[in-house]
């Protein structure tokens, strides 16, 4: 068959709610864009343990240590499954981690922001898990079969964790006022970095066309954005808090609330490597790595002596 | 009930708590993101364990399960020596960690029998988890100390100097003497002849030399720790420590 009938059919299966499977033939800037894409997405799963396990030993409650442990531990498994569906388009997870450890590879800026107190650990549930489940929710029907299906079993993981990280930030609501002074501070540093965590706005989005129409992505960047604002007003009611924004509005004709415009300066500069966290992110990564790798080897070489031992006793009998 | 019997229960808590609490600085940065998630695994058990005997505690006492972990000084924890130990590498780690699970398995084994139900019934319910422990421990000393040169000689040095803080889970203090006459506590001899046959099987596999004269370093059952505990302390008491009184 001509490249051209294959991709005649691919798109044919991709306009039919068909899903593309790691054995199907595929073009050549759909696998691509969908490595890049979900090992950017694993990156952040990894990445995104670091903010938070910040705060592990300083937890305030047995309560509160475990959830965060178990969270943590869930980010960690959910970088697995998605190296995982990465490696069925034919890279390893080796290549994919080298490109994360060479700054070849990028992550979800919202990682490079630092957490500074306890409410940072709520705020994070609430909004950036709030996010996540935004896109993920969406992706849980791309086209891609292994994609879809690892973001199902990460999406019922990510409500949780953003109930848990609202229940942090309801809890202290109710507390003293430095408490609501804790919460109150980090959602005013956690609330726009969340709303670039949807990327940049449709316009501006130059690959955003080809993703839509090959339906890895559902869902535009705005029109993710939008949903996110409007699920998340109504709950930082009930918090008691001000969303730092001015322009943060119902607007009855549109049915949806308005809001402020995105510092784009901001996200590009983060992006770029000039955030709060970014040297420090990379060097965590970085230094787990290397102080790991006298362990990968001697597992390796343990491995090895194994199957020799093995083989020696097999041809002795 | 006798203050022996809740200074026993308190050495359970502290001894799984503050291990928990080391293993939880590892996470995110673990050697191999397997690795990472079943590190936190285990430390989401034994703070698990801790909790449990923390909250018995508080119901006897009529206080609140998080007072004993976030309230207490240093002096009050009763924790051995070797749990409060740095993480070192990982080879450290797993050599702390084997050396734990050694005592906490076989300990558990014997404390499912406790007179006291409520202990029995969290030693039948924590067993499980540390018998795979043992085994994930058991497994990483094994291969790393047959693995390479290099990792050999880390995992040599690793229980080189671990090694003087095995044996203070098995010297009974006063409280622990108490328990084991009240059929509360196990009978330590019967634990340590247990948990050394075991951990000889594993040093021997892993093609581990034990070192000679060793001096048992203790005194964490009485309150006399390392300087590590204060560190570990000021974190994990900060929250409640600055802001005394408060919900989280
Ligand atoms: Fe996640
Ligand atoms: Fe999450």
């Amino acid at each position: 068959m001509s490249t051209h009938s294959l991709e005649d059919r691919f798109q044919h299966l991709i306009d039919h709610e068909e899903k593309i499977e790691a054995r199907d033939w595929m073009p050549d800037a759909y696998r691509k864009t969908l490595i890049r894409q979900i090992s950017q997405h694993a990156h952040s799963e990894v990445v995104g343990m670091l903010p938070e396990s910040n705060w592990i030993t300083r937890a305030p409650s047995l309560k509160r240590k475990l959830a965060l442990l178990a969270k943590v531990q869930d980010e960690g498994g959910h970088g697995l499954y998605l190296y995982s569906a990465t490696e069925t388009l034919g890279i390893s997870r080796d290549e994919l981690i080298e490109q994360l450890l060479t700054g070849k590879a990028k992550y979800s800026s919202i990682f490079n922001y630092p957490t500074l107190s306890w409410a940072d650990i709520g705020a994070i549930g609430w909004l950036v898990d709030g996010a996540a489940i935004m896109n993920q929710v969406a992706l849980c029907r791309t086209s891609y079969g292994p994609y879809a299906r690892a973001m199902v079993r990460i999406c019922k993981e990510e409500s949780f964790h953003q109930r848990q990280g609202y229940d942090i930030l309801l809890t202290m609501s109710k507390g003293s006022d430095e408490q609501k002074e804790m919460v109150q501070d980090a959602v005013n540093r956690w609330w726009w970095p969340s709303l670039m965590m949807f990327g940049p706005n449709d316009e501006a989005s130059p690959n955003s066309a080809q993703s839509m129409k090959w339906k890895i992505k559902r869902l535009s960047n705005d029109e993710l954005r939008q949903r996110f604002v409007d699920a998340t007003v109504p709950q930082a009611e009930i918090l008691g808090i001000q969303l730092p924004d001015p322009l943060l509005q119902y607007n009855e004709a549109r049915g949806h609330y308005d809001f402020g415009p995105i510092d784009w300066e901001e996200f590009f500069e983060v992006v770029a490597g000039n955030g709060p966290c970014n040297k420090e992110r990379l060097a965590a990564r970085v230094k787990a790595h290397e102080i790991g790798a006298w362990v990968r080897e001697a597992a390796t070489a343990y491995a090895e002596k194994q199957k020799n031992k093995i083989i020696s006793t097999v041809s002795v009998a | 009930m006798q203050q022996e019997i809740k200074d026993f229960i308190l050495m359970m808590a502290d001894n799984s708590m503050i291990l928990g609490h080391r293993l939880g600085e590892w996470c995110g940065h673990g050697p191999v993101l397997e690795q990472d998630i079943a590190l936190t695994n285990i430390a989401l058990d034994i703070i698990g364990e801790a909790r449990n005997y923390y909250a018995y505690l508080a119901e006897l006492e009529g206080k609140k399960e998080d007072d004993y972990p976030m309230l207490r000084n240093e002096r009050l924890f009763k924790n051995v020596l070797l749990v409060e130990q740095s993480n070192g590498n990982w080879g450290d780690t797993m050599m702390r960690q084997f050396m734990f699970d050694c005592w906490h398995y076989f300990h558990l084994e014997q404390m499912t029998n406790s007179r006291d139900e409520r202990l029995g019934a969290i030693a039948k319910k924590s067993i499980k988890e540390a018998n795979y422990h043992l085994s994930f421990s058991s497994k990483w000393v094994i291969r790393l100390g047959d693995g390479t040169e290099e990792s050999h000689q880390k995992m040599q040095n690793a229980l080189d100097s671990l090694l003087p803080y095995f044996d203070e889970f098995f010297i009974p203090s006063d409280f622990e003497s108490y328990c084991y006459n009240e059929g509360i506590n196990p009978d330590l001899n019967i634990v340590k002849t247990k948990a050394k046959t075991k951990f000889n099987e594993v040093i021997d596999l892993a093609t581990l030399s034990l070192p000679q004269n060793i001096f048992t370093k203790k005194g964490g059952k009485s309150g006399i720790h390392s300087e590590h505990l204060g560190f570990i302390l000021t974190e994990m008491q900060y929250l409640q420590r600055a802001y005394p009184g408060v919900t989280w």
